[in-house]
């Protein structure tokens, strides 16, 4: 039988319906979820399938319904709630960062909030700087949020169902820009092949998306495809390049990470985030503490330059990594 | 209290000032994203929320301000900012992206600041609100007559940011007008599944604050109302909140497929046409002949020709620009290693 394809957008939207059958206490909630079907298609078919006491569109009051969701979390509930781009997370900050985050552990383990809140990510197409932030750093900052950074359509279905069984809060990114929304650019690896079964994939556990010898690109989320791309030119040019999807950030996979340093000696990190105190840092710093002696070169990252992201698409194209920007690095990592 | 003649007429023509430009930007949005939608093509990229249909609003508030009197706006910022007096120009550079633009091409059509307007806006629901607040505050300390004005959406009348700036306003008495701009919907999301009383006029009572609902399709209605606020605020008598019952001729944002209207509502709204009753009630009055009607539209088409033109005739800032403006001290040690 042929395999059969799914854009990111279908494969969420699956698994979180494969979800609601299987568990009556998940529920999700969200702007524009229901009829709408989610701003970027995420909640597709949700509504006409469950209906509005378990498809809810909640008005524009993210603290509140974050809020709602982790305390029905805290009752035993299985909340997903939608924040529809990343960026608006400002007015829910205290929800998300003190409750969510923080209730299992003051309760001293007494208190569990399974919940996901899933959200979009990711610029490129001139939205400006309140709605093209990734910002998964700054979660991944606060101990307690679990990270998820989905990149393909198969790993989204199966991650986002992990996340859903998770006993713990997950955040979960999708970048716009891996959807495969017929309005925005197209992405021929937006859409791939997903069982229609459902199926997990544990947290923790990167995924070698190409091997290679010479040098290792970590990465996440729509830098996966743009670092494939420049591993295809490099490997024109005699460049082996290995790149590793990194697929959640909290549980980091070290030993993937560093086995992979350890074979090329040569690490280059593409992050959308911004640079400074972020993702690109602590991956440095884990490989310094634990690799150090096994790299041939210093380790280089390629990063938004800690400006919020421009209106302006050659301003915009100049601060966000593109497929030139990651050959060109990795030509210096090699020259090094 | 009727409306002059001079007073009329010049509603009218904001109006259709506002309509014209909207229209002529939708139009360049959809170049270079045909016969194929793409989101980040052609010359002007990126989300566009169009403010035709709720023109009455603006135009009779902002009839009322000074240049000096601070304004916040929203996401959907075109027709604020056109009704306090931008120069159309710059306005359009910044839609466009490029040097000469309000911002330098950083903000794009969400995010357009005009200090000399004391006028901002931005991308995240509610936003805007507290710094009318704010304003409103630096205008008591000083002992000024200025007054602070913030528009939004009735879905914005649910954040947390519109209860704390309306109790904050009203415990400090402060010289600020909250508009409400009621278009029955938050994206797809109908007032009536967001909001649990009718009108945002009730929320008033809650923080003492004297509240309105008028008609957003009439202008004389707006212009009235907004007249009432604004010089009480100015008087010294504190905050008042004003819901303008509207509609949005267009969808959410440009390429929003609309699925959740219920069918013929709009053309039921666009029968209420703010700019088409306006004419009416002008030509009843022997005030506005067609060919009246005409020579306004010319001239604003041509108005806005102009900003066109000087828009894409201008340049794109050069790709370092990109690493400017994070600090007033440009020489700032953490920008400096960014650049390297
Ligand atoms: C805090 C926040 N939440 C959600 C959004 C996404 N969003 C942008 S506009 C909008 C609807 C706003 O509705 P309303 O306030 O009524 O203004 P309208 O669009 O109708 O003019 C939403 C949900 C946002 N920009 N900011
Ligand atoms: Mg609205």
């Amino acid at each position: 039988m042929a395999e059969r394809l799914l854009t990111t957008a279908r494969a969420i939207a699956e698994a979180i319906a494969q979800e609601m059958e299987r568990d009556e206490r998940v529920f999700i909630m969200g702007e524009d979820i229901g009829a709408y079907g989610g701003i970027f298609g995420a909640t597709q078919g949700l509504l006409e399938k469950f209906g509005p006491e378990r498809v809810m569109d909640t008005p524009i009051s993210e603290m509140g319904f974050i809020g709602a969701a982790v305390g029905a979390a805290t009752e035993g509930m299985r909340p997903i709630a939608e924040l529809m781009f990343v960026d608006f997370f400002g007015v829910a900050m205290d929800q998300i960062f003190n409750h969510m985050a923080k209730i299992h552990y003051m309760s001293g383990g007494n208190v569990n909030v399974p919940m996901v809140l899933m959200t979009a990510i990711g610029g490129g197409y001139s939205d400006a700087a309140q709605h093209s932030q990734c910002l998964y750093s700054l979660f991944a900052h606060t101990p307690g949020i679990k990270v998820v950074v989905p990149s393909t359509p198969y790993d989204a279905k199966g991650l986002m169902i992990q996340a859903i069984r998770d006993d713990d809060p997950v955040m979960y990114f999708f970048h716009k820009g891996i959807m495969g929304l017929g309005w925005m650019a197209p992405n021929p690896r937006a859409t791939g092949p997903v069982p229609e079964e459902p199926y997990t994939i544990p947290f923790g556990q990167a995924d070698v998306k190409r091997e290679g010898s010479d040098l290792t690109i970590l990465t996440l989320s729509l830098m996966v495809h743009r670092s494939l791309d420049a591993a295809e030119q490099l490997a024109e040019e005699g460049i082996s390049a290995e790149v590793i999807d990194l697929r959640t950030l909290v549980p980091l996979d070290r030993a993937t990470i560093i086995e992979s340093v350890k074979k090329t000696h040569r690490v280059l990190i593409v992050d959308e985030d911004y640079k400074s105190f972020g993702m690109s840092g602590e991956l440095i710093a884990i490989i310094a503490e634990e690799a150090l002696d096994y790299l041939d070169a210093p380790p280089k990252r390629l990063a938004v330059p800690d400006v919020p992201i421009p209106y302006s698409r050659p301003l915009e194209q100049a601060v966000i990594p593109s497929v030139e920007g990651i050959v060109q690095a990795a030509r210096e990592l090699m020259a090094e | 209290m009727a409306l002059s003649r001079e007073t009329l007429l010049g509603l009218y023509e904001m109006m259709v000032k506002i309509r014209t430009f909207e229209e002529r930007v939708a139009e360049i949005y959809y170049e270079g994203k045909q016969p194929v939608f793409n989101i980040a093509a052609g010359p002007v990229p990126g989300e566009m929320h169009l403010y035709s249909g709720q023109e009455a609003v603006a135009a009779g508030v902002c009839a009322h301000l000074r240049p000096d009197d601070p304004v916040t706006s929203t996401h959907r910022p075109h027709g604020h900012l056109i009704a306090k007096g931008v120069d159309l120009k710059r306005m359009m550079a910044e839609i466009f992206g490029k040097e000469t633009g309000l911002c330098h091409g950083k903000g794009g059509h969400m995010h357009l600041f005009d200090p000399e307007l004391h006028f901002g806006c931005g991308g995240i629901v509610g936003g805007g609100i507290p710094h009318a607040v704010g304003a409103a505050l630096a205008i008591k300390k000083r002992g000024e007559d200025r007054v602070a004005v913030s528009f939004f959406g009735e879905g914005a009348a649910n954040i947390g940011a519109f209860h704390e700036s309306l109790n904050l306003a009203a415990l400090w008495k402060l010289p600020a007008v909250f508009i409400v701009e009621d278009n029955l919907y938050a994206i797809s999301v109908p007032k009536t599944a967001s909001t649990a009383v009718r009108s945002n006029a009730e929320r008033g009572a809650a923080y003492g604050i004297p509240a309105v609902q008028v008609d957003g399709q009439d202008v004389v209605a707006v212009y009235e109302a907004a007249g009432e606020a604004v010089e009480r605020a100015r008087r010294g008598e504190g905050p008042t909140l004003i819901e303008a019952v509207c509609y949005r001729f267009r969808g959410h944002f440009e390429g929003d497929p609309e699925h959740y209207l219920p069918e013929g509502t709009k053309e039921q709204w666009k029968q209420r046409d703010p700019i088409a009753l306006l004419a009416k009630q002008l030509k009843d009055q022997g005030w506005l002949t067609d060919e009246d009607a005409q020579a306004i539209e010319e001239r604003m088409t041509a108005l806005i020709a102009e900003a066109e033109a000087f828009a894409r005739e201008s340049a794109y800032p050069p790709p370092e620009a990109a690493l400017t403006d994070v600090f007033v001290q440009a020489e700032s040690p953490r920008e400096e290693q960014s650049h390297g």
